[in-house]
């Protein structure tokens, strides 16, 4: 048996948000013990035997007997749930218990519960992204730290104080219970939009990193879909969105490595069976009366995707939807995004005039792309000292190798053209 | 050919789910050129980090572990070589050898006659 991709992260998700269900999530620490615990018996099984026939079968089972094990030394010394409690009061008991805990059925749904209670409404969205990363991904604390281009000890701090907000729950997010799912699933498909985002436009200067990460949040959203009440137009919508952006993930690195704009990326390298996938799930999130920004967005990436060269665009229809996202949810990084398709359809010196009219723009100083799209305009304007200048600052405020060698080429493309000038 | 076998000493899985994921792809890529060039005899098997230890005439029966947690025998496999030397260089390419375990390479003992 060959041993399938990130097997142990994903089973790590489940696992722990089984056994969170079980002890309850004031035990969250002694159900990722128990999984640590069957993941280092399967490795030592697993590398001399051979990796089973049904590795995460194996690996269930496993932490199903481990949690025995954990249940017979913690019960006197742990408080577990009233309901629990009474099970294990004896030792004979524990076993016919845990197995019964352990049914199929139960254990489909855990995912998801624990996906809701990642999703506290006391938590920062920065903090949810974090937990779900930590938890459902099974991403270790460096690697969350690496994803957030952030250090061990922030990372660190954040997930130990969610997760306290998480163990002061006690119980596992209730999925069964209508309203509060439609309450708090807003926030579940924003983590998921975030944790897609971070991977797509993130810091992380690993290509492997940030792709994983999207792969996660359409792996999660997936997941949404298969609950009756998660599979709304909403998150069809989301889903959508992921498909139609992550089907432009092997073209925005060059072979070499370096970041390719959306103008200059080949569109033949795109995932047509993503972008098939993604446009399925458009259709299908065009009913009911919600138009989200999700919606607004998969149609923005649905424009780009189906257009043969940036310049045979529609980039009418994209600053159109620019503008009804601005009025779903409004930030300078959509007026940004809104005056480079201007600039796109009415030329460099009408995407300055919009640039400088975004009203909270100082909150873009930050952000390279603000740097970078005064560039790229006052460049096709023909003024390169300023476009230079402009390129410049991007550099100062570049996240990572990536961005930075990219503004580096700007910066002497600048210069070869003053020369010619 | 002689026979020889590899006792696997301390050596961590990984504290992340994506380091056990890829230390286990090592040793299954380590077993697989092993196995590819003929110089697996058997497998072995994993061994308990704990059990008894029976000892002297009073059959005296204590709790394992019996060494230092580093020193603990996780496992063996039996294995073809020409040689010891050529048993060592083999043994060389074992992944418990980056997380700090060790392989101890034992000839088996030949019956002459």
């Amino acid at each position: 048996m060959e041993l399938s991709e990130h097997l142990f992260r994903h089973e790590a998700g489940r696992m722990v948000a089984t056994l969170t269900r079980i002890f309850g999530t004031h035990n969250l620490a002694l159900a990722e013990d128990v999984v640590q615990d069957a993941f280092c018996r399967a490795f030592e099984v697993w590398k001399l035997r051979g990796v089973p026939e049904n590795p995460s079968a194996w690996l269930m089972a496993t932490a199903k007997n481990r949690a025995i094990d954990a249940l017979r030394r913690e019960r006197t010394v742990r408080t577990f749930e009233p309901e629990l409690s009474r099970l294990i009061q004896s030792e004979w008991t524990i076993p016919p218990a845990v197995e019964e805990l352990f049914v199929a059925g139960a254990v489909q749904d855990d995912l998801l519960r624990m996906m809701f209670s990642c999703c506290h409404p006391r938590l920062t969205e920065d903090s949810q992204v974090a937990l779900m990363l930590n938890i459902l991904c099974g991403f270790s604390v460096d690697e969350v730290a690496g994803a957030f281009v952030s250090t061990h000890a922030a990372i660190e701090k954040r997930i130990s104080r969610a997760k306290k907000v998480l163990a002061g729950s006690r119980k596992l997010f209730d999925v069964s219970a209508g309203s509060e799912f439609t309450l708090r699933l807003p926030a579940v498909q924003r983590a998921l939009y975030l944790l897609f985002n971070e991977g797509y436009h993130g810091a992380s200067p690993e290509t492997a990193v940030r792709a994983d990460l999207c792969h996660e949040a359409i792996r999660l959203t997936a997941l949404l879909l298969q609950h009756p009440l998660g599979l709304n137009p909403t998150t069809y919508a989301l889903s959508a969105l992921l498909h139609l952006h992550a089907a432009r993930l092997p073209a925005r690195t060059d072979a070499c490595g370096n970041l390719s704009s959306l103008f200059d990326q080949d569109r033949s390298q795109w995932d047509s069976s993503m972008l098939a996938e993604g446009q399925r799930l458009l259709d299908l999130s065009a009913t009911g009366p919600d138009l989200t920004e999700y919606h607004v967005e998969a149609a923005i990436a649905w424009v780009h995707a189906t257009a043969p060269s940036a310049e045979e665009t529609d980039w009418k229809r994209i600053v159109s939807l620019y503008e009804l996202l601005m009025t779903i949810r409004p930030s300078p990084v959509v007026a940004l995004n809104r005056a480079i398709a201007i600039a796109q359809h009415e030329g460099p010196a009408r995407g300055l005039e919009e640039i400088r009219a975004i009203a909270d723009r100082d909150r873009l100083a930050n952000y390279p792309f603000y740097f970078a799209a005064l560039g790229e305009f006052e460049f096709r304007a023909g003024v390169y000292e300023i476009a230079q200048e402009q390129f410049r600052k991007a550099l100062a405020v570049a996240r990572n190798s990536m961005e930075r060698e990219f503004l580096h080429k700007r910066i002497t493309a600048c210069e070869q053209a003053k020369a010619l000038a | 050919m002689s026979e020889y076998v590899f006792l696997y000493r301390g050596g961590e899985a990984g504290r992340s789910p994506e380091r056990v994921q890829q230390s286990m792809q090592k040793w299954m890529a380590w077993f697989k050129d092993l196995g590819a060039k003929g110089h697996i005899k058997d497998q072995g098997q994993p061994l308990e980090r704990a059990g008894k230890l029976v000892k002297g005439k009073q059959k005296t029966v204590t709790d394992g572990p019996f060494a230092e947690a580093k020193d603990i025998v996780g496992g063996y496999t039996l294995i073809e070589a020409r040689d010891l030397d050529q048993a060592v260089e083999l043994s060389k390419g074992c992944p418990i050898l980056e997380v700090d375990g060790g392989v101890e390479v034992r000839p088996v003992m030949k019956l002459t006659m």
